[in-house]
């Protein structure tokens, strides 16, 4: 049985996964990137080996992906996360043809075939306003644990609407706000449906086509959920490990190196 | 044989770059004699340079986007662009623009010498920044701007050509713009026009138009001889510069001599050649190198770009002008080449679309920039119209021209690495059907 992993060093987050030759998730692991970048991506490896009760020498190949790929040292190759998010979605969501992926400090939209081989892409440019950060920013300015923004957002009666696309001014116009009166649920709300805006515009911009797949940290946010159906007006798969996408899609890739660099085993041999 | 082989290499092959440079370095010499003498220049911009004219006078020119340009790739645009910042510009404003502002500001200080002050300017409508530029110039040195008004495409896929009641009228319209700004030269330069000399400047533009348009053709072949984003840069340098000058159609004969040998004997510009490139738009001087690498290090090449089309004026067309009708040829040329060039800008698509074919493309690469909407624009339409009829892979992405502010490494290497992942994923289906 062959063994492969993805280690998905995100801005934020790291990722780790373990699959099996029959495309299982054996093992998995999550944390904090920090400053310390290669540390990180060995220390999530190490986890998910733990989790999956695998002993490294087993795992034939381990591919790198997110903006720390190349800090994977211990790893045997680099692949974009946009190639593995498209790769992890079709896998977890066959009938997937468009991707979304919310990270920490990037939005993007993916276009793929029936393989999840990347037909286009298009994500935002030096601008953090429509990813993660900006719900980050909008945490702290309202002082709500980020697990909770979600389910707020959705208790809202009244949204407001959300001027700014700068997440620094984010913070400021959230302030305002609160100064006005307005209920928490509602300002948070409007910010939710800001960010699926901005992550609309650039899924319109590979074409929206059935089924939609919302990846990376953010799809764990339901009210991100719930504003991206609305504003789709179509249901977007999200799965429990939907923050493990590029994680699982570069364990997919090495599994498809390993597989496609075993020898054929001659004819007589296998009399 | 083999040494006299690789002596004939090592003497034409690259002698393009080499001698490009030469002229290069040569033209800014003259530029800071002419500045320490405390004479003036022509300023001019590449669409539509009018150095036909201007050559027939004498003038030292001046290209103030290729002296922007050259900030960048030297490393001082930055100091540049805050100090024109500093003085009041906005950051929104055409990075092109805030850098020579400052070189004007530090009195022509240049990182290749010292730029003389404009005794006229000379532009054309093709694009609309050239017209604020202009003013600029005007208001710090009090000198006379002469803009000859070019009338463009009226909608994608109407032009006109000779013998068309709107193609003849356009030309009367700027053989009347050419007779004034004679007129206005002879004044400021104190001389008489010269009919012989003028005709003299044309043979050497004529000259370099046809090789101009012969060495794109000769990037079809396989593998690629030059790359147009780097080596096409070189080129465009001495396209601009010596327009109308004798060395400057003597360096494309002999660059288009170099460009045949090496398509003769395969000699490509990258050793192992995998995946055939065409650029839109405009390259990213901060990190000219580095951008280039992006694509290089996945053996991709530009064979061909927009930005030869658009920055040569409209030279691509290869024009060839009648010396014996000189003038009224002049304006035709300028009607035919900076309507080419404008229409290289906004309706980038249909060269993408007739280049797939004769360049062999694998893919398309977009590369709007924020200094320039002019140029931007259009960009995202013209992508969507190709991804809709050819099957071609696209990479769509952003940074500048100058300014490194907005020039995100990290981000810009994902984008292209995800491309080439894609064209590569591409290529292996193909070979498996």
């Amino acid at each position: 049985m062959a063994y492969t992993a993805g280690v998905d060093v995100g801005s934020t987050q790291t990722k780790a996964v373990l699959i099996n030759e029959k495309k299982e998730i054996i093992g998995k692991s999550l944390i904090d990137t920090g400053a310390n970048v290669i540390a990180a991506a060995e220390r999530a490896y190490e986890i998910a080996l733990e989790n999956a009760d695998i002993d490294p020498r087993f795992v034939e190949y381990v591919i790198g992906t997110g903006y720390g790929r190349y800090k994977v040292t211990f790893g045997n190759r680099q692949v974009t996360e946009i190639s593995c998010h498209g790769r992890g979605a079709v896998h977890m969501f066959p009938n997937t043809r468009t991707v979304i992926d919310m990270g920490g400090q990037d939005s993007k939209a993916i276009k793929v075939n029936e393989k999840g081989e990347i037909l286009d892409f298009c994500m935002n440019d030096k601008c953090a306003a429509g990813t993660g950060r900006f719900l980050g920013a909008a945490a702290v300015a309202l002082d709500i644990p980020l697990d909770e923004l979600g389910p707020t957002a959705l208790l809202a009666t009244k949204p407001i609407r959300i001027s700014t696309t700068c997440t620094v001014f984010a913070e400021s116009e959230v302030l305002a706000w609160l100064g006005k009166g307005k209920k928490v649920e509602d300002i948070l709300r409007g910010v939710h449906q800001s960010i699926a805006s901005r992550s609309i515009g650039l899924l319109r911009r590979v074409g929206v086509f059935d089924e939609v797949t919302f990846t990376g940290g953010v799809a764990k946010n339901i009210g991100m959920v719930k504003s991206l159906e609305e504003g789709l007006d179509r249901k977007v798969n999200v799965g429990e490990n939907s923050h493990f996408m590029g994680a699982i899609g570069a364990a997919l890739f090495a599994l498809d190196h390993v597989l496609a660099s075993r020898q054929p085993v001659a004819a007589e041999e296998r009399r | 044989m083999k040494e006299k082989n690789n002596a004939i290499n090592q003497e034409i092959v690259g002698r393009g770059n080499r001698d490009g440079a030469n002229l290069f370095r040569q033209w800014f010499q003259e530029l800071t004699a002419t500045a320490e003498e405390g004479k003036g220049a022509a300023y001019v911009f590449v669409m539509g340079s009018i150095n036909e004219i201007l050559k027939t006078f004498d003038f030292p020119v001046v290209f103030p986007e290729i002296n922007s340009l050259q900030t960048a790739v030297r490393r001082v645009a930055g100091e540049l662009l805050s100090e024109a910042e500093d003085y009041g510009y906005s950051p929104d404003i055409c990075g092109y623009v805030k850098a020579d502002v400052a070189v004007q500001l530090n009195r022509g200080k240049h990182p290749m010498g010292r730029i003389p002050k404009p005794k006229i300017a000379v532009l054309t409508n093709a694009c609309n920044t050239y017209l604020k530029w202009a003013e600029i110039w005007e208001r710090i040195h009090d000198c006379p701007v002469f803009t000859i008004d070019i009338p463009g495409t009226r909608a994608d896929g109407t032009q006109t050509w000779q013998g068309h009641i709107d193609f003849e009228n356009d030309k009367k319209y700027i053989v009347a713009q050419l007779k004034e700004l004679i007129t206005v030269c002879e004044k400021i330069s104190g001389q008489k026009f010269d009919i012989d000399k003028f005709r003299e400047t044309l043979t050497h533009a004529n000259t370099m138009s046809a090789n101009w348009k012969r060495l794109l053709e000769l990037n079809t072949c396989k593998p690629a001889v030059y790359n147009a984003l780097t080596d096409g840069t070189i080129f465009l340098g001495v396209a601009n510069g010596f327009r109308g000058a004798e060395a400057g159609a003597r360096y494309f004969q002999e660059l288009v001599q170099e460009m045949e040998y090496k398509v003769a004997n395969g000699i490509g510009t990258v050793t192992d050649e995998q995946f055939r490139l065409f650029f839109v738009g405009v390259p990213c001087y901060p990190i000219f190198r580095r951008f280039n690498e992006f694509f290089t290090d996945w053996n991709g090449v530009f064979v061909s770009s927009t930005y030869l089309w658009f920055a040569s004026g409209g030279t691509n067309v290869g024009f060839q002008y009648d010396v014996h009708d000189p003038l009224e040829s002049l304006a035709e040329g300028l009607l035919i080449s900076v309507r080419d060039a404008m229409d290289s800008m906004f309706h980038q698509h249909r060269i993408v679309m007739q280049s797939v074919e004769p360049f062999h493309l694998d893919g398309v690469v977009y590369h709007p920039i924020k200094s320039c909407r002019t140029v931007s624009t259009g960009l995202a339409d013209g992508r969507r119209h190709v991804i809709e009829n050819v099957d071609i892979s696209t990479l769509f992405f952003e940074s500048d021209l100058m300014d490194k502010r907005v020039v995100s490494e990290a981000q810009m290497k994902n984008r292209v690495d995800a491309f080439f992942e894609g064209m590569t994923s591409k290529k292996q289906t193909a070979g498996r059907v």
